[in-house]
């Protein structure tokens, strides 16, 4: 710790930290633009100047920019000082000399942070009455509105898009008064992360577009903290609520989870929680006409259910309560995994490795820290988008290095871009076809699926002799010999996979950390396993090894169980149809619970209507086996309730929460995560609207002129109201971050203990899993797959962020960026069949309609299978197929919004 | 909803032609980084083209494997990169100090009358651009212009029309 004095109160600061960046940490106010956390300092605005003195006995001082001063020991500065207080003044008084002060009109106002950084320099009259600089504006997709007027140059659009998040669809033009931060041509903004410009970006240029269609100010909207439900991540957010729909979701901190960040689907696919379509009312279907039911008509009917012969099938895009619910209603031994049975499969060699001491599963956070990173077959960005981001900071684990070498510290983020260049640490990709992190790894093996499975147990045994062995190709040794020396010579190697693609990935990654294991001295190696809903991992401690879906299926089907409870779940994208089918017609009774319609609520006899994420309190369990706890943020205003609701009799979810702790296996610490033994302060709940909350009396004017009671909530901590204690004071929880003076997001720093810190308020989650098996052992290598016939292709299966995830495909911001479904071929294979980029082809068995997407990086002989959002379940293909041209062709998407970097072009005559 | 978004900018792409290509390869023996070539390609490419534009930009790009985007960020930097069409004369105008002092005014006055052209202007006829250009670094022969690669001092209306019209027989 080093000693400095700040307008003359001596503090403790870290010295390796520079001095804005401390005086945060302390909690002192001191303005700043293009300075940010996560991407530290870079000195361009010139807002946080502050006078540093030589010694004590320096009275004069000098100006110097506390971005990009060290906190050195001794040192001796002012922020308070009348001169510096002044060049603050003007620094922001000319970057607003082109700004329209369209505050009123403007999507940023209320939580801007040029607004609270122009109030807290002092700059409060307009001299400049010259013309202002206009821009054009440009179209950047669904999700961005672009207004570069309000641009004061900060740079940190450009510095996050590129920099950060490696999007190259976005840059800085033009020079002097003229520079523009805008795409080449209008178009969509390419990145899976263009929504963090609506954060990190300082004023209103960037607005989120969707929001903007239905806008609030901040402080009028509702807000608690949520969990994202779009992956297996988990990123904390914060959604906001008016007038009784969902309006937008903002990054909430987490230090181990999201940091600042979250991926496009996690922000614009809320939208699922207004779709006209959801399912508001418990109804009967009798005869083909639905019947609403009274609530002793689901009584009753839930007592019908809970006689013997009743079967439930979980889900993974359920919360933990709910599942558990199900499972106490209907038996441990008749609740079933509402995955697929391959997925069932991978799902029970990964939770096996859970809790093998061999590995650790990094938190987002902890995969930044990796310095050599290999990806066995695994889509990350479309699967587990905000890893992806994660993996594009691992990379430049090297160039800290290299600063830390040379003297300079990390937070000079030009200076160490500049020093490395290219130079990053080593991130190999072992997959069929291109993806859209290849731009920053290191090496790339584009094989099929039972190739990359193989090079994966050649890695393991050229690590460690322990590995068993495996068959060598002479193709890419060296490159595997390369990858494994560069995973040996690591201080903290990462192996990736997940299991879109059955287990055999997992086991072959599972042998390379092993065998990384034993070859060093480390304790653990990290190993992260992705899978892809948001309770994936808390449904498969939930539900039995042996209860797979297609268990359940058999046994609805010979007639041993009449009656199925599915919850939340739409059986068709998980298992073959035909299946499906034969179940749902032989059984007696099929009570549905969910939020939407779905192929199987239309072949329900009862449906009662669950509420969404946004609308209860819940738990989830994300990939590496963190519990958190969500908030309900808002009422639903019709019938549905939160599923264990209708099936249990536990009035709250903290009484549910703790029979879970203490009945289900792996669910011990669960309890964990609900705010503490005394969450009330003063007998006060923490308010989920903020002090300025206008217009409570008169919302529902047009309906009743009386006001009516705040609804009260008995589940949680937190109240549907204004009053009681709010974050900056001493609450338990911190829905949205607002501090006196910051309005906008960038107050999050008043809640941290330190910048980039925990918060204060917040919780970062419980890992449920404990690591205690110390006899794992290696997996055999996989057997060979039978080669294809000349017809056929084998299949891969692909995943969209847009797309791929069932709810947030509900979503119109991002049914925008949607594409039909399609089938990746390579040049080869579809020059064979004699299919053009755009065609609609058919595909065997079913002969499911699939849009041709030719692409120069799948590995010829694959065809990469995106399923759409519900036209074709992944459960009808397995292994081989065959592809044909489709006699109808016609799409209603296309695949016109696909974003990849190898999309295949016939060369084109000059 | 746009079209592909990759693939129609790239289809968009004019390819370079035989001569530029060359001359942006030999280039790219002088410098580690392809991206470092940008601003000589763009360089090739206007001096082969008069201009830069939207297809040259992305040929560029297509052909250095660099991002449209961070090209157009240097091509837009740069004010001699002329991403408009100009005139197959691009005169330079100084009208920094040292020519101002030497009565530059008077002499652009002239040029717009002539030509009928202000600044950032074509001629009708496609013969001449106007730009002004801070310093041409030929004080002590102020007023100076440049014409395409010809520099041009002392200047005055009489020499002004000279000029103009022994361009215009080129």
């Amino acid at each position: 710790m080093a000693k400095i004095v700040i307008d003359g109160v001596e503090h403790e600061v870290n010295p390796g930290n520079n001095l804005l960046q401390e005086c945060l940490s302390l909690g002192l106010d001191l303005p700043y633009f293009c300075w940010h956390p996560s991407m530290g300092s870079v000195g361009a605005c010139r807002q946080c100047a502050v006078i540093q003195y030589r010694d004590a006995d320096d009275k004069e001082g000098m100006l110097v920019m506390a971005c990009m001063t060290p906190a050195t020991d001794g040192a001796i500065i002012s922020i308070e000082d009348e001169g510096a207080k002044s060049f603050r003044s003007d620094v922001v008084e000319s970057l607003m000399i082109s700004h329209p002060h369209d505050c009123p009109v403007c999507e940023e106002g209320g939580e801007c942070h040029l607004q609270d950084m122009t109030q807290m320099s002092g700059h409060n009259y307009r001299r400049y009455d010259k013309k202002k600089r206009t821009h054009h504006n440009q179209y950047l997709g669904p999700f961005i509105n672009h207004e570069m007027n309000r641009c004061i140059t900060c740079y940190r659009c450009v510095r996050f898009y590129g920099d950060y998040a490696g999007g190259t669809d976005l840059s800085a033009q033009a020079s002097h008064h003229h520079v523009y931060f805008g795409r080449h041509e209008e178009g969509v903004l390419e990145s899976e992360f263009s929504g963090n410009l609506v954060e990190v970006c300082p004023t209103g240029v960037f607005t989120d577009k969707a929001f903007s269609e239905n806008y609030s100010r901040k402080w009028d909207l509702q807000t608690a903290p949520s969990v994202c439900v779009g992956c297996s991540v988990g990123c904390n957010t914060s959604p906001g609520e008016r007038y009784g729909s969902l309006r937008r979701i903002v990054n909430r901190y987490n230090s181990e989870v999201n940091g600042y960040f979250l991926c496009d689907r996690g922000r614009f696919g809320f939208d699922f929680v207004n779709n006209r379509d959801r399912l508001l009312e418990p109804v009967q279907r009798i005869d083909n006409t639905g019947e609403l039911l009274a609530d002793d008509q689901v009584k009753a009917l839930i007592k019908e259910f809970k006689a013997e012969g009743t079967i439930g099938i979980g889900s993974p895009r359920a919360s933990n309560e709910s599942n558990f619910a199900l499972r106490v209603m209907v038996g441990e031994e008749n609740f079933y995994a509402g995955y697929s049975d391959v997925e069932h499969e991978s799902m029970q060699v990964i939770l096996d490795l859970a809790s093998d001491t061999a590995f650790h599963t990094p938190s987002v956070r902890e995969i930044e820290a990796a310095d050599a990173v290999l990806i066995l077959g695994e889509d990350v960005t479309n699967v587990a988008p905000r890893i992806a981001l994660a993996l594009r900071q691992s990379v430049r684990n090297k160039a800290k290095d290299l600063a830390d070498e040379s003297r300079i510290p990390q937070w000079q983020d030009a200076a160490v871009r500049e020093l490395a260049q290219h130079e990053r640490s080593p991130l190999s990709i072992l997959s069929p076809a291109i993806s859209r992190l290849d731009d920053v790894a290191s090496d790339r093996i584009i094989e099929s699926l039972s190739a990359v499975v193989s090079m994966g147990h050649q890695i393991a045994e050229k690590i460690s002799a322990s590995a068993p062995n495996a068959a060598a190709s002479t193709e890419h040794s060296q490159l595997i010999e390369k990858i494994a020396m560069q995973l040996k010579a690591a201080k903290r190697p990462l192996i990736i996979a997940g299991n879109s693609n059955g287990s055999d990935m997992i086991k072959a990654a599972a042998n390379i950390a092993r065998a990384l294991r034993d070859d060093s001295d480390k304790s653990a190696i990290d190993l992260c396993l992705l899978v892809p809903e948001v309770n994936s991992v808390g449904m498969a401690l939930m539900a039995g090894a042996e209860n797979r879906l297609g268990a359940a299926l058999e046994k609805l089907q010979s007639g041993e169980a009449k009656r199925v409870i599915v919850l939340e779940n739409d059986l068709y994208r998980r298992a073959a149809k035909a299946a499906v089918d034969a179940a749902l017609t032989k059984a007696e009774k099929v009570l549905v619970l969910d939020q939407l319609p779905t192929a199987t609520t239309a072949n329900a006899d009862v449906i009662l209507p669950a509420t969404a994420f946004s609308e209860h309190e819940a738990t989830y369990i994300n990939y590496e086996g963190r519990a958190q706890l969500s908030f309900q943020v808002h009422q639903c205003q019709k019938q549905a309730q939160p599923s264990w609701r209708w099936i249990c009799d536990a009035e709250h979810v903290d009484d549910l929460v703790e029979r879970c702790c203490n009945e289900a296996l792996g669910f011990e610490r669960l309890r964990e995560v609900l705010p503490g033994e005394n969450p009330f302060v003063a007998g006060m709940k923490v308010p989920r609207q903020s002090h300025r909350y206008s217009g409570r009396t008169a919302m529902i004017a047009n309906i009743n002129v009386h006001e009516p009671k705040q609804m009260e909530d008995k589940d949680s901590v937190m109240s549907f109201s204004m009053e009681g204690i709010p974050a900056q004071k001493d609450a338990s929880v911190l829905a949205s971050s607002w501090a006196p003076k910051w309005n906008s997001n960038q107050s999050i720093s008043k809640f941290q203990d330190e910048v980039n810190g925990e918060l204060k308020q917040g919780h970062v989650g419980c890992l449920l899993i404990e690591r205690k098996d110390s006899s794992g052992s290696y997996f055999e290598a996989a057997e060979e797959l039978i080669e294809p016939s000349a017809k056929q292709l084998r299949v891969v299966f692909s995943y969209q962020i847009f797309g791929s995830d069932e709810l947030s495909a509900r979503s119109k911001p991002i049914q925008a960026r949607m594409t039909d479904a399609y089938i990746g071929l390579s040049p080869v294979d579809a020059k064979k069949r004699g299919l053009n980029q755009g065609d609609v082809a058919t595909i065997s068995p079913l002969g499911s309609p699939a849009v041709i997407c030719i692409r120069t990086g799948i590995k010829a002989g694959t065809a990469l299978l995106y399923c759409g959002d519900r036209n074709i379940s992944p459960a009808d293909f397995s292994g081989l197929i065959e592809v044909e041209k489709s006699a109808i062709q016609t799409t209603s998407r296309g695949i016109g919004s696909l974003i990849v970097s190898d999309f295949h072009e016939e060369e084109i005559s000059s | 909803m746009s079209q592909q978004v990759i693939a129609s900018t790239a289809n968009k792409a004019r390819k370079l032609s035989v001569q530029e290509i060359a001359e942006i390869e030999h280039e790219m023996t002088l410098y580690p980084d392809k991206r470092a070539v940008g601003l000589e390609a763009l360089k090739i490419v206007q001096k082969h083209q008069g201009w830069v534009s939207d297809e040259s930009l992305l040929g560029i790009a297509k052909y250095l494997d660099i991002p449209a985007a961070d090209l157009e960020g240097v091509a837009t930097f740069f004010n001699l990169v002329y991403r408009q069409k100009v005139g197959k004369n691009v005169i330079l105008f100084c009208d920094s100090v040292s020519c101002w002092i030497m009565g530059c005014e008077s002499i652009k006055g002239h040029i717009k009358e002539q030509l009928a052209i202000d600044y950032g202007e074509t001629t009708q006829d496609g013969d001449f651009t106007l730009i002004p250009v801070p310093c041409l670094g030929d004080c002590d022969r102020a007023p100076v212009m440049m014409v395409g690669p010809d520099l041009h001092r002392n200047l005055t209306p009489e020499k002004i029309d000279s000029i103009i019209a022994d361009y215009k027989n080129k």
